[in-house]
């Protein structure tokens, strides 16, 4: 099921992704609105977490898309939009739809597919809520929802895309932070953005797209300024297929180590069947 | 996500010097129009911040495991039903054991009902587990994990019937053949099942878990073995010296494994060492390490009911610590689900007292600036 890798088109689909841009992004939360709308997702509750603007604090079950308000200690004596203040970023978080998804792999009941947009989708109906995509997930995106008991996150808006719309996030943004569209294309444009920033001072604008780690790069990559770990990206996201083969290589041995002991026991213990019950 | 809230909500109370402050600088502005001095230091300053050192305010990136207790309790029932099987077999046709094998078979039949019923539970719906069945992936380990116990089930099912029709009419074809054909697939399927728990919680995403992936599966491996061992020995079977020797054995492999564990350091292991989680596999692995061990020693080195009833209290000793250790890991993959620097590879040094001094500081500066 592998996708990707240079090709733009899969039974004659485009692979599609969402390219966020942070930079562009003025915390409006529409694109939040547009999902919930949409997908008729569950309200969150207003929690004032006291972190920024920040509501929820992460994607979950009932928030595919996630504005992160990352809001630097005040430099006194600055102020106004000078380059070199980085002092209040935003950037909408959204399921990364993983080019090997640790949640595709790990799904036991087949809920959990690629589409032919190339994107990560759980099939409600297919979902039993065994939470083992929880733990898989190197992103922390997938949730079950306890009420409903089953598995949710973003569906990259897979009904929208079939009948070639937009996902309603990208669809909403004011600003054209969220941009949709062909994966390498918009890879491209990436880079040249990345080039216009870096000509404008901000030098610190960098593109978030794990590609070297077994992950494989992602279908939602996000321009951001600054060290990626203070808008909760992960240095190295792996997939966890990457522990398998040491795993049941560790399975087979204490299979073999009890096989052996029982043997050994078994065979070093005199006065056969006696051991009646008493 | 009112229901699971990853922020944790401090009463941020105003209290009275504070607000005695407060309403001096809007005197004092009123008046002059401009407020020299300093301002406040609010409860709870200095605040949590997104920075390369604190990441995204210290919000963890992981999920936490979402598992009810019927999960690890599953652990358990798995890991004695699987290890009995192969045990059981064992007794019959090296062991010439048939009573042991019998039992063994019990505790085969009625850990797969158990499990069965525990997972179908955890579900929620029972028809959701039907689910689990659709399809088979070998990168899966809870796809692997659910056929190996489906399976499991039949065979057992198929022995423990087979064999008890054969003890009451005699050996007959097909019975007898229906009755080995399980007795050998169960014990087959048995290993797998005895261990294979350790790798689906070790291909996971949860640090703690997936940086012990090589010891895992034969640490619960052997605590699956622990209480096979043991629930055979409270069934009566306390004066089997093979099943004693297999006590060792795992008694053995768990102290090493505790031991392991204890003099390796490193932040992902820090769930195994502090806190709920911690103390309970470290008093897991004491009852069915270092604890059974020395009960079973002294067992073999004495006769008669003194001896019986020290199998019988290491016996006690191998349940609850299997119990223990299954619980234990499952609450150190929250913990460690809970450790936002682990993802972030932030280490702990970067944000102890030093960095909090700065913030306070800086926080503490960023108040003088916008009260001047």
């Amino acid at each position: 099921m592998s996708m990707g890798n240079g090709l733009p088109e899969v039974n004659g689909h485009r692979t599609t992704a969402f390219l966020t841009d942070s930079t562009l992004c003025i915390g409006c939360k529409a694109c939040e609105v547009a999902c919930k709308e949409w997908n008729g997702i569950d309200a969150d509750g207003l929690e004032w977490s006291g972190h920024s603007y920040d509501n929820t604090g992460a994607v979950g079950a009932s928030t595919w898309r996630h504005v992160k308000f990352v809001e630097h200690e005040p430099i006194a004596g600055l102020g106004g939009n000078a380059a070199d203040l980085n002092s209040w970023a935003f950037s909408s978080d959204v399921c990364k739809h993983c080019e090997v998804a640790g949640c595709l792999e790990a799904c036991p009941t087949g809920a959990i597919v690629r589409t032919e947009f190339g994107g990560v989708y759980v099939q409600p109906d297919v979902c039993n809520g065994c939470a083992y995509c929880v733990v898989a997930c190197p992103f922390g995106v997938v949730q079950k929802n306890k009420d409903d008991g089953r598995a949710f996150k973003c569906t990259f808006c897979y009904d929208r895309q079939k009948d070639g719309l937009k996902p309603a996030c990208a669809k909403a943004c004011p600003t054209e932070s969220i941009q949709f569209g062909e994966i390498e294309s918009l890879r491209l444009d990436a880079q040249e953005r990345l080039r216009e920033l870096h000509s404008r001072g901000m030098t610190d604008a960098q593109l978030y797209d794990p590609k070297e780690t077994s992950v494989g790069g992602i279908h939602a990559f996000f321009i951001v300024r600054g060290d990626p770990k203070q808008y909760n990206l992960p240095p190295k996201p792996e997939v966890p297929t990457v522990y398998l083969r040491d795993g049941w290589k560790a399975s087979a041995i204490g299979s073999g180590l009890l096989v052996a002991g029982a043997l050994l026991a078994f065979l070093s213990s005199p006065g056969k069947g006696r051991s009646g019950r008493r | 996500m009112s229901a699971d809230p990853l922020i944790s909500h401090q009463p941020r109370t105003p209290d009275a010097a504070s607000e005695a402050r407060l309403l001096e600088i809007r005197r004092e502005a009123e008046r002059q129009g401009k407020v020299k001095d300093h301002g406040i230091h609010p409860q709870g300053a200095p605040f949590p911040v997104a920075s390369p050192e604190t990441g995204y305010y210290g919000i963890h990136l992981l999920k936490e495991p979402q598992w009810t207790p019927d999960i690890p309790l599953y652990f358990f029932t798995g890991g004695a039903a699987g290890s009995a099987a192969v045990i059981g077999a064992m007794a019959d046709w090296i062991g010439n054991d048939p009573e042991l094998a019998r039992s063994a078979r019990w505790i085969a039949f009625g850990g797969v009902l158990v499990s069965s019923a525990l997972l179908v539970h955890d579900l929620g719906k029972p028809e959701r587990f039907m689910n689990m069945l659709r399809v088979f992936k070998i990168q899966s380990p809870m796809s692997v994990g659910a056929w190996t116990l489906a399976a499991f089930g039949g065979s057992a099912t198929a022995s423990l019937f087979a064999k008890a029709a054969e003890r009451r009419f005699g050996s007959r074809f097909p019975v007898n053949v229906i009755g080995n054909m399980g007795q050998f697939f169960s014990a087959l399927l048995g290993l797998p099942l005895h261990n294979y728990t350790g790798v689906l919680i070790g291909a996971t995403a949860i640090p703690v878990w997936n940086k012990n992936i090589q010891t895992l599966p034969i640490h619960f491996g052997a605590s699956g073995v622990q209480a096979g061992v043991s629930l055979l020995e409270l069934m009566g079977h306390s004066n089997s010296r093979a099943l004693n020797l297999l006590g060792i054995g795992s008694a053995l492999w768990e102290s090493w494994e505790g031991a392991h564990l204890e003099t390796r350091g490193g932040e992902e292991l820090r769930p195994l060492k502090r806190g709920l989680s911690g103390w309970t596999t470290r008093a897991g692995g004491l009852l069915s390490g270092p604890g059974a061990l020395v009960l079973r020693l002294l067992a073999s080195a004495t006769n008669g009911t003194k001896s019986q009833n020290l199998r019988r209290a290491a016996a006690t000793c191998g349940v609850l610590g299997s119990l223990l250790t299954r619980f234990g890991w499952v609450g150190a993959g929250s913990a460690s689900a809970r450790d936002w620097r682990l993802p972030l590879e932030i280490p702990e040094s970067h944000a102890t007292e030093d960095n909090a001094g700065e913030n306070k500081q800086a926080a503490s500066d960023s108040v003088h600036v916008r009260a001047s």
